[in-house]
């Protein structure tokens, strides 16, 4: 985690430009924007860190209830002690059995990272897939986006009974939660976008003979792609916020059963250890993503809008 | 050339229309009438600028005679046979850019072709060709967001003429254009054109760029857009437009759409008043 002093590091290069000019010349820009945006990243994190250690040293915040980052992140074995995945609710299984401590961690952060990435490419696939359907087949369309649009207000939270009673424990409910809390937004979204595509490019194609088949495979899909992997780099927040939510529930381990095990026992530290991980997580798959729409979605230009700044 | 609206349709005439009307959104109260008896034959190889306000139907006409959309009346003919759907034979240019932005350069100007179904070592040729004749072949691997706006228009045109089309609908195509570019495009535009042979449907509101261009202009009325008046154009290009008797067309041309324009200009006051 970042301390004050490598927040400062970006600063003072920049203050001291004869010092660093000359390797600094010779640096792609692509990289020096590229460290320059890490640079800012640092800053930003370490100047929410130095205030909240502050805060603690002048004694605002109760270290019972608000331990600032030293705390917290001081002692990693310790917390990693809680990350326990054992299969504790089976008869004959010993707690000693389960993995080390470290391992339990690796464990748990990547079964929850599964399950988001697995609930969004499921609800990436179908929500396109039936977006596509209702404007491609008008009778699709009359028949079910109406039901659609009356469900997608629905608050993820609602299907956690249902995501219960359908796949019990385990990953499945979890990952339903990830596909549900997606895939209604998704569908409406992928219409919208269908509906903005420049009709001057669906009308070139046209009038070089392509069929509706191949106007949607060659023009809409291509046209929509851009918006829609925008539209999943923001979902990737909702999913990370659900995939919480269902593991509090029946799924057994998984950063949400570890904050809720934190919330029962009072432990404040493991809490913000937890919002650690899961922030570190959420910004590492971000950009991930980002890196995939520079691969798949060359012609775009790259600022993603709202999420620019990550 | 005296037209004579009940001359019948020949199939030798690339376009014949015939009693065209269109109505916007027809049967609701939103309903506007575009188009109202357009009677027009369009010759084998000729060139003819449609001039008129804005908004007065001149585009709608041609995405009739592309086919993309369906006449409320009337009957439109592409060499003898009438007009039901898009075909390649129609090749239509827009004003802004119409490029697939996911695209090559090579692959935009092959697209038509690719649905088409030939080879790609043939479409690859045709484009390199294609993009030869408007001077743009070293940009064949080149995507669309690196070239200009001239540019990107001259790769729209060799992506129309890929299909090798028996006509040419441009929509304001050079609109977008600063002046300069403009007058080099409408250049290039007569210098490709006379290879390919086709004849061309060019929409625009510009005189200077009717008076370069056109065999014959066709002034229009705005709303709805009927034929106002046909000026045949018998001077030979490259024209000086400062001949006089470029000066004398250009001159008749603004009397012409003067007096529309003030029509529109009154009736929109009309309707601001009322409304």
């Amino acid at each position: 985690m970042p301390g004050d002093g490598t927040a400062a590091a970006p600063g003072r290069v920049a203050a001291e430009p004869s010092a660093g000019a000359a390797p600094r010349a010779e640096w792609p820009p692509r990289l020096r924007s590229a460290l320059e945006r890490l640079g800012w990243s640092i800053a930003s994190v370490g100047l929410f860190v130095l205030i909240w250690e502050v805060c603690w040293l002048v004694g605002w915040a109760d270290p019972k209830l608000l331990p600032p980052p030293h705390i917290f992140l001081g002692d990693i074995p310790d917390q990693a002690r809680f990350f326990n995945t054992a299969t504790r609710w089976q008869i004959g299984v010993n707690p000693a059995d389960g993995p080390s401590p470290y391992g339990a961690v690796a464990i748990t952060v990547a079964s929850t990272t599964l399950r988001v990435f697995a609930g969004l490419a499921i609800a990436a696939v179908l929500s396109v897939a039936v977006g596509v359907a209702i404007r491609y087949w008008e009778l699709f369309g009359k028949l079910t986006l109406p039901t659609i649009t009356l469900l997608s207000p629905v608050s993820p939270i609602a299907w956690l009974p249902v995501a219960i009673f359908l796949f019990g424990i385990g990953n499945a409910p979890a990952i339903f939660m990830v596909v549900i809390a997606l895939f209604f937004h998704m569908v409406l979204s992928t219409i919208s976008q269908i509906d903005n595509v420049n009709r001057n490019l669906i009308n070139v194609a046209r009038t070089m003979g392509a069929t509706r088949r191949r106007v949607y495979a060659r023009v809409i899909i291509p046209a929509i792609l851009p918006q829609l992997l925008i539209v999943l780099r923001l979902n990737l927040f909702a999913s990370w916020m659900v995939v919480l939510v269902a593991e509090t529930t029946g799924v057994g381990f998984g950063l949400g059963q570890v904050i809720m095990l934190a919330r029962n026992t009072f432990n404040p530290s493991l809490v913000f250890f937890t919002i650690a991980l899961i922030g570190l997580l959420g910004f590492t798959s971000d950009w991930l993503l980002r890196q995939v729409q520079r691969r798949v979605l060359w012609w775009v230009p790259e600022n993603g809008g709202v999420l620019r700044g990550l | 050339m005296v037209f004579d609206p009940h001359r019948p349709v020949s199939s030798a005439d690339a376009v014949a229309c015939r009693g065209v009307g269109k109505i916007w959104a027809a049967g609701t109260e939103r309903a506007h009438e575009a188009l109202a008896g357009i009677d027009l034959d369009v010759a084998a190889g000729e060139f003819v600028v449609l001039l008129g306000p804005s908004g007065c139907g001149k585009s709608t006409l041609l995405y009739l005679i592309a086919g993309l959309e369906a006449p409320t009346s009337g009957e439109i003919c592409f060499f003898g046979d009438p007009v039901e759907r898009p075909s390649p034979d129609r090749s239509l240019i827009f004003q802004e850019t119409s490029l697939f932005p996911w695209l090559s350069v090579g692959q935009n100007v092959a697209f038509g072709l690719s649905i088409r179904g030939d080879p790609p070592e043939a479409r690859r040729a045709a484009a390199r060709e294609a993009l030869a004749r408007v001077g743009l072949a070293a940009a064949i691997d080149k995507r669309p967001d690196e070239l200009s706006g001239g540019m990107r228009q001259r790769v729209a045109v060799a992506r129309a003429l890929a299909m090798r089309p028996k006509l040419l609908l441009m929509d304001e195509p050079f609109a977008a254009l600063d002046v300069q570019t403009r007058a080099k495009m409408q250049d290039f535009l007569l210098d490709v054109l006379q290879a390919s042979g086709a004849s061309v449907l060019f929409v625009t509101h510009s005189i200077d760029e009717a008076v370069a261009l056109a065999d014959r202009v066709v002034v229009f009325t705005a709303r709805p857009g009927r034929i106002k008046e046909i000026v045949p154009v018998p001077m030979p290009r490259p024209r000086d437009p400062f001949a006089p008797d470029c000066v004398k067309l250009r001159r008749l041309l603004t009397e012409a759409l003067r007096s529309e324009v003030d029509r529109a200009f009154a009736e929109q006051e009309a309707l601001a008043a009322t409304g």
